[in-house]
Parts: C-alpha cells; structure tokens; sequence
C-alpha cells in the first residue's frame, strides 16, 4: 500500500512539474499559445484539458488492455487511439451540452480546440510505453493535466503583465510569448532535482 | 470554387516548388511546427523528423486523393485519420526494423505525425479536391519544405548547443585552425551552450524565427506586398492550422459549427 502511494507521488511531481507536458515534452503547445491571453480563459482551457485527458488516458488504457492485447494487436494503438479520442471528445462535448450544461457553458468552447491535441494521443501513448496498468495510467494522465493547467496560467498571469511593455517590434506577438515559455522551461528545468 | 480550379491546373512541377519555397510549411505558413520542436535537437534528427513526414504526406495524399469521390463529406475527417494513421504506423514499423537509431532518438514523436497539422492540413484542402499526381507533388514539395525547415532548425540548435554540424564538431576545427595559425600552443576550446539541445532552446530559436517572419511581413507591408499568407508560429487557437483538419469536429453534426475558423466566422 505504502509502494503505491509512494509511486503516485513520484508519478504525480515527475509528469506535472518535471517532465511537463509543454514545457518539456512540447505537446499541446496550440492551446497553450493560443488561449493564454487572460488568466480565466486560461483557467478553461486548463480545466478542459483536464477532463478530456484523464478521460480519454483512462478509456486508451482500457482498450489497450482488454482489447489490442488480448488479441495480440498492439501494433495498432496509434489507429486505435487516435480514432477513439477524436470520437471520445465530440461524445463528452454532446454528452456535456445535453446534461451538465453548467459545464458546458464553462468548457464547451476549448473542447473542439483539444479533439486532434497532440498532447491528448501523447499521453496514451506514453502510459502504453512505461506499461501503466489502468489506475495509473488515469492518474498519469490526471497529473500530466495538472501540469498543463500549471503552465498556461503561470504563461497566462506573465502575459497579462506583459501586456503594456514596450516590446521591440518583430518581437510583439507570438515571439515575446515563446521567449517567455522559453525562460519558463528554464525555470522548469529546476524541478528535475525534486526527484 | 474557382481557386481550387486554378490550383487545380497548375503543373506538377509548380506545385511542388509551390510546397518547397513559395508556402513551405514552416517558415511560410507556420503548420506543424510545435510537437517536431523536440526532435530538432541536431540536424540529422531534423532530417530523419523530415523524411518520415514527407513518406506519410505522400503516401496519404495519393491515398486520399485516390479515394476523393468514394469518401462522404460527412465522414471524410474520421476517414482522412484512419488513411494517415495506417501509414504512420506503417513507417513507424518500417524505422523500427531497418533504422532502430532513428527510431530510438524520434520516438514518441513518430507516431504523434498522426496528428501533425501539416498531414490533415494537406489532406483537407489540396489532396480531397485534386487528381492523384498534384497530389503526390503536393505532399512531396510541402513534406521536403518541412525537411529542410526542421533539418535548418536542427542544425542551429546543434551548432550552438553541441558545436557540431551533423556530428561532425566543426566549430573547434575552425577554432583549432585559428589556433595554429595565430600560434597559440593550447586551442581555443568552445563551450557549447547547451540550452540550445535541450527544451528552452526550442522556444528560443522558434520565437527568434517568428520574429524573423514579422520583419519580413512588416518589410513587404511598408513596400505594399501582399503579406498575408505568412503567418506568425503556432499563433492563435490553432488557427495556422484553420483551413486544415485539425481545427475541425470529428464528424459533422448538423446544426453545429463544422469547425472553430467557421465559428469565428460566424
């Protein structure tokens, strides 16, 4: 029992603080420069994010389990996976307009963003690579989440305090952002001594 | 309409100069660039990056536009998805049992081309609307403008973080050469800064290309060019990527939005 929790914490700082899934790993970084001009849209987005990839990390571990290895077709993940999650995210977006419009009202815009997200298919990837059983690989997927909401509000907050700067010309924009995630990556390069 | 025409018959060789130079996918029109930027730590992994796209772009190009009457409009995307994801499994296979080093250091990256924006991209706008050859060229001309934009990117990040050209430590060579001629006993060494091989360098060298772009853009603006196919990195919502798949719903549900560039519109 002990082991357990210890892995989850070990899981929990290295996929949400050391090995960040934007800053470390590069996925999802379109909704990430995309949607991070305010700290509330950021918050949305991040919270979508959330919910998507611990989903759509826990059904991939369950098909990947019950389904590609039973039959001894693993070889197929990446169809599989792929066709599930961009099918996955439109079902939880009807799913979530028809009963929870609450939700829906605060998430509904980012889910289209995330349907084809490279960092959704990334990380059922990766729980398949380090042979997660189901439990852990919706936790990974919970954590590296986490770590994405992290990201974009830090990236959010930043920008928001940018916004008067006097920036050099070629630079306003897309530049000033990249450099900033650029000097985030460093800060988040400091985080790899935690483990 | 009359745009696809006139794309339509455009020659072969046009079109792939098209892809190489005039629209190259990374300096031109910005696609596909984020998820690469972690494998374009030396130029020869920027190549392998490149080369694999290209094979898959290709590949599901002819596929797609073999199939551009059978597909339904409603389906297509779903459809486009399983095309591109059978061939990226396929070269994924292919890397594994003939170039093992390659695989190793792409990795996870391989099978994530799946979603590349570049691919759908391509799919969704030239291939699904034009003949088999175009198409091919299409896919050819954008794939190799990826190549050498990643295999550029690479090889900058490999100089400055490694000091090395293809692994070949071309910086202390020409140091060294320095050294002998101004007589000095011990050469000067170079220390690499190795934050360019590692993920903040990434976000450095493509913030300083986004930046070059807007130059260039506020330069043809000021001469009144046209600048408005240049678009800046990875910018708003996905929206490089607006005439491509990956902004787009899995499948067309009627009374919603078919994609978010068409809520924009809207």
């Amino acid at each position: 029992m002990l082991d357990v929790v210890k892995d989850l914490l070990i899981l929990m700082i290295s996929s949400s603080l050391v090995s960040n899934v934007v800053l470390s790993q590069f996925l999802g970084l379109c909704p990430f420069l995309g949607v991070s001009k305010k700290v509330d849209t950021a918050l949305g987005m991040g919270g979508a994010v959330i919910f998507v990839i611990t989903i759509a990390s826990g059904v991939a571990a369950v098909i990947y389990k019950v389904i590609l290895e039973r039959f001894d077709i693993t070889y197929l993940q990446t169809i599989v996976f792929i066709l599930v999650i961009a099918a996955l995210v439109q079902f939880v977006e009807m799913f979530l307009k028809k009963y929870v419009p609450s939700l829906y009202q605060a998430l509904g815009v980012y889910l289209p963003l995330i349907t084809t997200n490279c960092a959704v298919l990334g990380i059922a990837l990766t729980n398949v690579q380090k042979n997660y059983g189901i439990g852990f690989s919706i936790a990974s997927g919970l954590f590296t989440a986490v770590g994405f909401l992290i990201a974009i509000v830090v990236l959010a907050g930043i920008r928001e305090k940018m916004e008067y700067n006097d920036i050099p010309e070629s630079f306003k924009g897309m530049p000033i952002v990249l450099i900033t995630a650029g000097l985030m990556a460093i800060a988040f390069c400091g985080f790899s001594g935690l483990l | 309409m009359s745009e696809v025409n006139s794309e339509a018959k455009q020659g072969s060789m046009e079109v792939f100069f098209n892809g190489l130079v005039k629209e190259n996918p990374t300096f031109v029109l910005a696609l596909g660039m984020c998820p690469t930027l972690a494998v374009t730590t030396s130029a020869v992994n920027g190549l392998g990056m490149g080369l694999t796209t290209t094979a898959v772009l290709v590949l599901s190009n002819a596929i797609i536009s073999l199939l551009r009457h059978i597909i339904p409009n409603r389906v297509r995307i779903p459809a486009f998805i399983v095309i591109v994801a059978s061939f990226v499994t396929m070269v994924e296979l292919l890397l594994e049992g003939f170039i093992p080093s390659l695989y190793s250091a792409l990795g996870l990256y391989i099978p994530l081309i799946v979603v590349n924006c570049i691919i759908l991209g391509r799919a969704e706008s030239f291939a699904s609307k034009n003949p088999v050859i175009p198409s091919i060229f299409d896919g050819l001309g954008m794939g190799l403008g990826f190549t050498v934009a990643l295999t550029a990117i690479g090889a900058v990040r490999e100089l400055l973080g490694a000091g090395e050209f293809f692994g070949v430590p071309v910086i202390n060579k020409v140091l060294g050469g320095i050294s002998s001629m101004i007589g000095r006993e011990e050469p000067i060494e170079y220390v690499p800064i190795s934050i360019f091989v590692l993920a903040p360098g990434a976000f450095f060298v493509l913030a300083a290309l986004t930046a070059l772009q807007n130059r260039v853009k506020r330069k043809m603006r000021e001469k009144g060019q046209n600048a408005d196919k240049i678009q800046s990195g990875c910018s708003s919502d996905c929206a490089s990527c607006s005439d491509g798949g990956c902004a787009h719903r899995f499948v067309d549900v009627d009374g919603a939005p078919g994609s978010v560039a068409d809520a924009k519109k809207e």
